[in-house]
């Protein structure tokens, strides 16, 4: 007898099983963002992003001090690593493209690209923390520029190896310098890769919460002082949801709403911006 | 008739002096990734050295952890950190190839797009958002429907059943390990697909034409080209697991008893640093917390590492979800 329908029922089962993960898979995340939608609308009003968060136990109240902590911390983050980042990303793509220190580099920023996030919390501790004597805003900061340093040095040499050798050929031909091809040439032709790049890297340290538990801290009121501990919408999310207050709880479900949706919208965005401005490069 | 350039010699000057500059700076950035991991080692080393010369080596086969005492042991927190990961990878290997299979090989066109990003756009999730769902949604499901099942079937089992007994607390190792796996599907699902992509479609057109069936093509021709990857890919997500902070610190409920039971509370590194760093009130306390700090990056550099290693072979920009 033939093994022909042996193979075509072991196919199916397969193929099925294959899709059944997918089902469940799909499932499982559309439960998150169902309970977050249908939780977080519950709670939200615009009282969240225009008042203080609240004492425990009370109503009312806001996070309007967290969503500003959140949103200077993250500026600031990206106004330190970015630059490095694309710096760093342009030697390895330009300067050093074949030398063997760029491979080291390459490799090492790799692996700080997947390091854990609560490690750079302990680096930051240990280097901004503990000489500054306290908890405060720019150290929450430079542990998320260090967070978000190896996304944008990935994405800038990525993007910058995409330039057709041509134009940069073009480009010395004419009697310029390296860096002056890089800045008029690469820099122009890359330009929405590297943008993409760095807005992702502030949707990627925008969330972040666990580097920022002992360096930022938290602050239950009003802060605009860097060198003091600022509020921001993860910790206080992390604290007010293992609280065991209502008024609490229902605004962690509210900032969770608010900082999902800001980070899809940044995904969305930075998605746009890449099949916009280079079809040459739209992703599979 | 012809055009003399005249190059002024100064400006000349000008361009290579800011050509130095140029390049010196982009090197110094890039030598700056650098000295960011040397300065992670370094401050572990520096922060954890007090806490490792008290306890020499205990401080990694003891199991106590009292800050009462001022006694601390890492193996608790480690071995939470291992088995977390191991129940999420146990979990979400299997869904993740199937998503990938699903992707690259089954999906129609029009599905093929809006699945797939779907599944990148829940990677970018940050992870505080999974372990707060777990806490409020998923736990009171375990609690009340999945663990009293699996206390009565699988608890009853002779050998394994240890690993089942107990109370449904809801929170736990179990639903630590559960809610990892579900924040590394996305994950792992989008790497194994861009590796499913780069296999040639010549191969596996060859497998057809001699009558295999799909799932012939994927077993015998996708899944052996693409071995290294998909390792390299998964390990990456173990990475990720292992070191993560706030999807497991909101479900584990912070024990440091190594219990036989999954279903019962424990801890990982990561959570404990995160529950107790701003609470250590010793220095010998704080230090074994940035120790616990230091195992972590041991442990997950290793997988990381071997992980990127793998991963090297493969061209890049095909791995652009990584």
């Amino acid at each position: 007898m033939s093994r022909r329908p042996v193979r075509k029922v072991i196919n199916a089962l397969a193929l099925g099983l294959s899709a059944a993960a997918t089902l469940v898979g799909l499932a499982l995340l559309g439960a998150l963002l169902w309970s977050l939608a249908r939780e977080g609308l519950a709670h939200f009003s615009l009282d969240v992003l225009t008042r203080m968060t609240p004492a425990p136990a009370t109503g009312g109240g806001g996070l309007l001090n967290a969503i500003y902590g959140s949103a200077i911390m993250t500026l600031i983050g990206i106004l330190i690593g970015g630059p490095i980042g694309l710096l760093a990303g342009t030697y390895l793509a330009e300067y050093g493209r074949n030398a063997r220190l760029s491979s080291v580099i390459r490799f090492v920023n790799d692996v700080l690209l997947s390091a854990p996030s609560i490690i750079i919390g302990l680096f930051v501790y240990e280097l901004v923390v503990v000489p500054m004597g306290n908890f405060s805003a720019i150290s929450g900061a430079i542990s998320l520029a260090i967070i978000a340093m190896p996304v944008i040095v990935r994405t800038t040499e990525d993007m910058l190896n995409l330039v057709p050798q041509g134009i940069k050929d073009a480009s010395t031909a004419m009697g310029a310098y390296h860096w002056r091809t890089i800045v008029s040439i690469a820099y122009p032709a890359a330009r929405s890769g590297m943008l993409t790049g760095l807005l992702l890297a502030v949707a990627r340290i925008s969330g972040e919460t666990a580097p920022l538990l002992f360096t930022a801290l938290n602050n239950q009121f009003w802060s605009t002082s860097l060198k003091a501990p600022m509020a921001n919408l993860p910790v206080v999310i992390f604290q007010f949801a293992l609280s065991p207050y209502d008024n609490w709880q229902q605004l962690a479900w509210a900032g969770a709403l608010v900082i999902t949706v800001a980070i899809l919208v940044l995904s969305i965005i930075a998605r746009v911006v890449v099949s916009r401005l280079s079809p040459a490069r739209g992703r599979k | 008739m012809s055009t003399v350039v005249v190059i002024d010699p100064r400006r000349l000057a000008g361009q290579r002096l800011r050509e130095r500059v140029f390049h010196g700076t982009t090197l110094a950035a890039a030598l700056l990734v650098l000295a960011l991991l040397g300065g992670v080692v370094i401050s572990l080393l520096h922060g954890a050295w007090p806490a490792f010369s008290h306890f020499k080596l205990a401080f990694l086969t003891r199991e106590v952890w009292n800050p009462v005492t001022d006694e601390y042991g890492a193996l608790g927190a480690v071995y939470g950190t291992l088995v977390t990961s191991v129940i999420a990878m146990l979990l979400a290997l299997p869904i993740s190839f199937g998503i990938a299979v699903f992707l690259t090989e089954l999906a129609p066109s029009w599905l093929k797009r809006p699945i797939g990003v779907a599944i990148e756009l829940l990677a970018a999730i940050p992870s505080i958002i999974y372990g707060f769902w777990g806490l409020f949604v998923l736990a009171p499901v375990l609690q009340t429907h999945l663990e009293p099942w699996i206390i009565e079937t699988l608890g009853a089992l002779p050998g394994v059943g240890v690993l089942f007994r107990g109370a449904p607390f809801g929170i736990g190792v179990l639903t630590a390990g559960i809610v990892l796996a579900i924040m590394i599907v996305p994950f792992i699902a989008a790497v194994m697909r861009d590796v499913f992509e780069t296999v040639p479609d010549v191969l596996k057109e060859s497998a057809y034409g001699l009558g295999a069936t799909t799932w012939e093509v994927i077993w015998r021709v996708v899944v052996p080209y693409s071995r290294t990857g998909m390792v390299g890919g998964t390990m990456l997500g173990l990475g990720r697991a292992l070191g993560e902070t706030m999807a497991v610190t909101f479900v584990i409920g912070n024990a440091h008893e190594i219990s036989r039971s999954l279903l019962d509370p424990g801890t990982t590194i990561s959570a404990t640093i995160a529950n107790e760093f701003t609470e250590a009130t010793t220095k010998l306390y704080a230090s074994s917390l940035i120790g616990l700090g230091a195992l972590l990056f041991v442990i997950t550099f290793s997988v990381i590492a071997a992980a990127r290693l793998m991963l090297l072979r493969l061209d890049r920009r095909a791995l652009s979800s990584v």
